[in-house]
């Protein structure tokens, strides 16, 4: 086998769909009618999956942090709001992708400030990004509502025919089909050869540059994708709570995703969904043990996340599995090797 | 044009107040290299260092604010040792993520340990009110402030200019390697600077109680205002956060005096268009390393 | 390849979040559960404490067995946030069955609730937010605590009175400050008073000074300020600190800025501050003296107008389960709620029957000194005051 082929035959071998993924998405789906009485608290992890799922995209795939991805959030979640409460886009379906292309459009124009410079001036160009625009939410409090947020939000059925009930049985239903069929694309994206390209400038941008991948434009396409993804989560945000406050800009918020996404691991798309299930579980648990005190112990397991690091934190979560699969299987092949260090 | 100059005072006042805040971030941001969005919470340990030697133990303020300085530096130096030297080394993803979670934990603490209430700071009644120069108020406190910061600036820049220890730094700074194969023990001179910048945002925070008010949510409220101070002064001196607090300070009293409504937006817009204007800051090194 | 181990480790963690889901817990029947959703961390933290603190004190005092039911109080934190409110509600109606959900730091996460609250058929106790509209959007919704045009058309008759004829306004710029700043302008203005500066502050404000300086170069009378509970120290400090009391500029507002909790902090630049409240902690009644001092025992701070709302909104609970007869039914329990009147700390009060509003004494009070330390005094009261806001309509 030349060193291409054998390659492509990997890369083709990893685009497979494996039994786990599609019972992680039964599991998913299980879940619904397994706990019928908990779809608000369902639909935000739904949410919040996508929302890290958008910033894997940046971070796991290109290696571009950042500090301030609920610039984009927010921007889906206002737009998805106004579209509703003045009765422009009364379809929520159709509201949703415009609020998210409304979120791509500003993924776009900033991603010319974000892809240049070093991780530390995108920290700090993505924070101050979301914290202009919580400034301008503030300012702008005839359109926003301000710090009271929008009131009166009403969504209509989608489609016509599937109205949003009280206990958040459709929009849940709604949220994990966007999820789905968001994370199918992602899937194909990856997993393509713009995928593979990016992946190549995440490792060493000078070397990708070398073999002829245009980064800039790479990073920017994937910037913009990202964002339009977090649009989405925000406008979803916006259409199953009917509200739409300044929070959605908040430090926070972003600050809460990259532990999301970290806990999950980074690079292999379903980190952020995982994560998502369970930051909002340990979020939970905290909550219940201590109401004040909550953060204490979230501030403590990131903090612990990374002095013990994540490589060797993941390698102790995968030990159970690969001694199963070395019993079992016995097949070298198998045993994981943790994600690297680092974006 | 009283009311000017008396805004002039007053966003004087508040830069410098951000500079001894944030000015031990300059040290590790800057020229460590470390993004260490946990500074804020130094601040706060030293301003309620200070608020509970007065309030409850009836020291003077003034025999208080060293002691908000040392508890700050202990409290940097036993964290430096335990935690953050491993991290030196990390991505800054890494960084951000350990310092976020050290926020949240130092908020948390502070609650339970003090509650949430805000917390002041009994004043002296001597450095209460405000006197008239030919008709421009001058706030006591305020002028206070302007006098220890000020001082400490000169201070600060002396100590790095012209001893031993401040060309050791600045040594330890630009090349560890080389520093280390002269002799120099740069560990040890990263902690003490790193002790002496948690000592000096103590120092601030028990300062600042009075002015911007004390509650456990304080390091999340002001990481941004101490990362633009950094950010856009670059990291080459002291002199250029010192700048970029006063501009901070005096922009930020003064878009609030002349155009209430606008307030923060007019800083964040300018620090992104000095980030993409110059990345490394107004008075940054032209490239770092 | 990792793929196939990643697998599995989704598995594991798949099994534990199921496992986690699971833990359910299951339902009493002779107990009354009160889910409690109150701001315990973020900005409003304070409210949230003081609330939570009065209704811990309350069930003290007061057992927590009331016509055969055990009371049971499952307090969830929402930091303010009006997405959280909605589904702590979610879980505490569906998955816990309580019977009521109190508490409401803010207007949005009391509105945010109502819905459900009508859904679920279960009161919802405000014992904090207070914009007016509030109760009108569910009819499940019974308020505790006050409502801003309560207390501040009362100071704007009250300064026209007293002759004050010039005043510069400082807001916070959200719902209760917007409703606290249009009644009172209503009332000042039909009394021949002039608005001589505006200016809204946002809600998350470090530094009030250069809003001060704009007061002061205004030249009022006095300045009307309302802040939420909390900031009030932090503006009165800087009030002192640019001489506004020197320049004779009075302050003058609802009671939120002479918060008692931070009113002994602010230091003497307070004294001489006119409000009107619906509560001071120097009230001068047995019940409320008996209720300070055993706050003050048990927490080792004063109670504000916060921890009062929470109080009463507890005794109310109590009451009408005492009425129904320890019928848990949430239309009954309204019902028994309305039109209930008892004695407060805050001084006599009653439920509107048609509004589920509550009806209260406002008092107008000066900042003055009680043994040595620093109180609202009340020298003035207004009776059964209803909410402004609905009368009109």
């Amino acid at each position: 086998m030349t060193a291409q082929a054998d390659i492509g035959f990997h890369a083709r071998r990893h685009a497979r769909w494996h039994a786990g993924e599609i019972a992680f998405w039964l599991l998913a789906l299980a879940c619904a009618f397994a706990f019928p009485s908990r779809y608000l608290i369902m639909t935000e992890i739904v949410r919040l999956g996508l929302f890290a799922l958008s910033i894997d995209l940046i971070l796991g795939y290109a290696g571009i942090v950042s500090l301030g991805h609920a610039a984009f959030f927010g921007i889906g979640a206002y737009s998805a709001g106004l579209l509703a409460l003045h009765g422009i886009i009364n379809e929520p379906l159709l509201a949703l992708i415009v609020a998210g292309l409304g979120a791509a459009v500003l993924g776009f124009a900033t991603s010319f400030l974000v892809i240049r410079g070093v991780d530390l001036t995108r920290l700090m160009v993505t924070l101050g990004i979301a914290l202009l625009l919580e400034a301008l939410a503030e300012r702008y409090s005839d359109i926003t509502g301000g710090t009271d947020g929008l009131q009166g939000i009403e969504m209509q059925p989608i489609l016509g025919l599937f109205a949003f009930d009280m206990f958040g049985r459709t929009g849940f239903f709604y949220s994990l089909a966007a999820l789905f069929l968001l994370f199918l694309l992602a899937r194909r994206v990856v997993h393509s050869p713009f995928g593979l390209s990016l992946r190549a400038i995440k490792n060493n941008p000078l070397r990708a540059a070398a073999i002829g991948i245009p980064v800039h434009k790479r990073l920017i396409a994937i910037y913009t994708l990202a964002a339009f993804y977090a649009g989405i989560a925000g406008a979803l945000f916006t259409q199953t709570t009917a509200l739409a406050s300044l929070d959605v800009f908040a430090f926070e918020r972003s600050a809460d995703l990259l532990l999301v996404l970290i806990i999950g691991g980074t690079g292999y798309l379903y980190g952020g969904l995982i994560g998502a299930v369970v930051f909002r579980m340990l979020q939970e648990l905290f909550s219940i043990i201590t109401p004040q005190y909550w953060q204490f112990w979230i501030g403590l397991v990131l903090v612990v996340i990374v002095m013990v690091g994540r490589g060797r934190l993941h390698r102790w979560v995968l030990w159970a599995p690969n001694w199963l699969i070395a019993r079992l299987g016995g097949r070298k092949a198998a045993v994981a090797v943790p994600e690297t260090e680092g974006p | 044009m009283t009311a000017v100059l008396t805004n002039l005072f007053d966003g004087i006042a508040y830069g410098m107040l951000l500079f001894v805040l944030a000015c031990g971030l300059a040290v590790t941001l800057g020229l460590m290299n470390f993004v260490n969005l946990a500074h804020g919470a130094f601040a706060m340990t030293g301003g309620y260092v200070c608020a509970v030697l007065v309030n409850q133990f009836g020291w003077p303020f003034f025999a208080a604010l060293p002691l908000a300085f040392i508890s700050s530096a202990v409290v940097g130096i036993v964290l430096e040792r335990l935690l953050y030297r491993h991290l030196y080394t990390r991505s800054h993803l890494d960084q951000v993520l350990f310092s976020i979670g050290l926020v949240f934990m130092s908020v948390a603490a502070v609650d339970y340990i003090t509650g949430s209430q805000r917390v002041f700071i009994k004043l002296p009644s001597m450095l209460e009110g405000q006197f008239d120069v030919l008709g421009v108020g001058v706030g006591r406190y305020r002028l206070l402030i302007v006098v220890i910061c000020g001082l400490l600036t000169a201070t600060l820049q002396l100590v790095l200019a012209r001893t031993r220890f401040g060309s050791r730094l600045r040594a330890a700074v630009d090349d560890p390697r080389a520093a280390s194969g002269l002799g120099i023990n740069v560990p040890q001179v990263f902690a003490f600077t790193f002790a002496f910048g948690c000592g000096l945002a103590g120092l601030g925070g028990a300062l600042s109680a009075e002015i911007l008010g004390l509650d456990p949510y304080f390091p999340l409220k002001f990481m941004i205002y101490f990362l633009i101070v950094v950010t856009v002064g670059g990291s080459s001196s002291i002199t250029g956060p010192f700048l970029a607090s006063l501009l901070l300070g005096i922009g930020d009293v003064a878009g609030k005096y002349y155009v209430p409504k606008m307030g923060p937006f007019v800083i964040y817009t300018l620090m992104i268009v000095i980030l993409i204007w110059r990345p490394n800051g107004l008075f940054g090194r032209t490239a770092m390393r | 390849m990792f793929v196939q181990a990643r697998k599995l480790s989704r598995w594991m963690l798949g099994a534990i979040a199921v496992g986690t889901l699971a833990l359910a817990p299951a339902r009493a029947e002779d107990s009354f559960k009160i889910g409690l959703i109150l701001p315990m961390t973020g900005g409003q933290a304070s409210t949230g404490k003081q609330i939570d603190n009065a209704i811990k004190l309350y069930m003290q005092q007061h057992g927590d067995t009331i016509a055969g039911k055990k009371i049971e109080v499952i307090l969830k934190d929402d930091a303010a946030l009006p997405d959280k409110t909605k589904t702590a509600a979610q879980e505490l109606i569906v998955s816990e069955k309580v019977n009521a959900i109190a508490g409401f730091g803010v207007t949005p996460a009391a509105l945010a609730a109502a819905p459900l609250a009508t859904q679920g058929k279960i009161p919802e106790i405000v014992m904090a937010a207070g914009t007016s509209i509030i109760t009108e959007k569910s009819p499940y919704i019974v308020r505790t605590s006050f409502t801003l045009p309560q207390s501040s058309t009362i100071i704007g008759d009250w300064a026209v009175k007293n002759g004050i004829k010039k005043v510069a306004t400082l807001t916070s710029d959200y719902a209760p400050g917007n409703d606290a700043l249009t009644s009172f302008k209503e009332h000042f203005a039909a009394g021949g008073g002039e608005i001589v500066e505006e200016v809204k502050v946002p809600l998350a404000n470090p530094d009030f000074a250069p809003f001060l300086q704009r007061m002061k170069d205004a030249k009022p009378d006095a300045m009307f300020v309302f802040v939420p509970a909390g900031q009030g120290g932090n503006f009165m400090k800087q009030y002192a600190e640019r001489g506004l009391d020197k320049a004779g500029i009075k302050v003058i507002g609802p009671g939120d800025v002479m918060d008692d909790d931070l009113l002994n902090g602010m230091g003497d630049a307070a004294l001489g501050a006119v409000t009107a409240h619906i509560y001071s902690a120097a009230h001068p009644s047995q019940a409320n003296k008996d209720f300070v001092a055993a706050y003050k025992k048990a927490f080792g701070n004063r109670p504000g107008f916060m921890a009062v709302g929470g109080y009463d909104g507890i005794h109310l609970i109590y009451e009408a389960l005492k009425k129904t007869g320890g019928k848990t039914d949430g239309d009954a329990l309204v019902a028994a709620m309305k039109g209930m009147k008892w004695e407060s700390p805050r001084g006599p009060i009653s439920i509107d029957p048609d509004t589920r509003d509550i009806v209260q004494n406002v008092y107008i009070r000066k900042v003055g000194k009680v043994d040595g330390e620093l109180y609202n005094v009340e020298f003035e009261t207004f009776e059964a005051v209803k909410d402004p806001g609905k009368v009109k309509k």
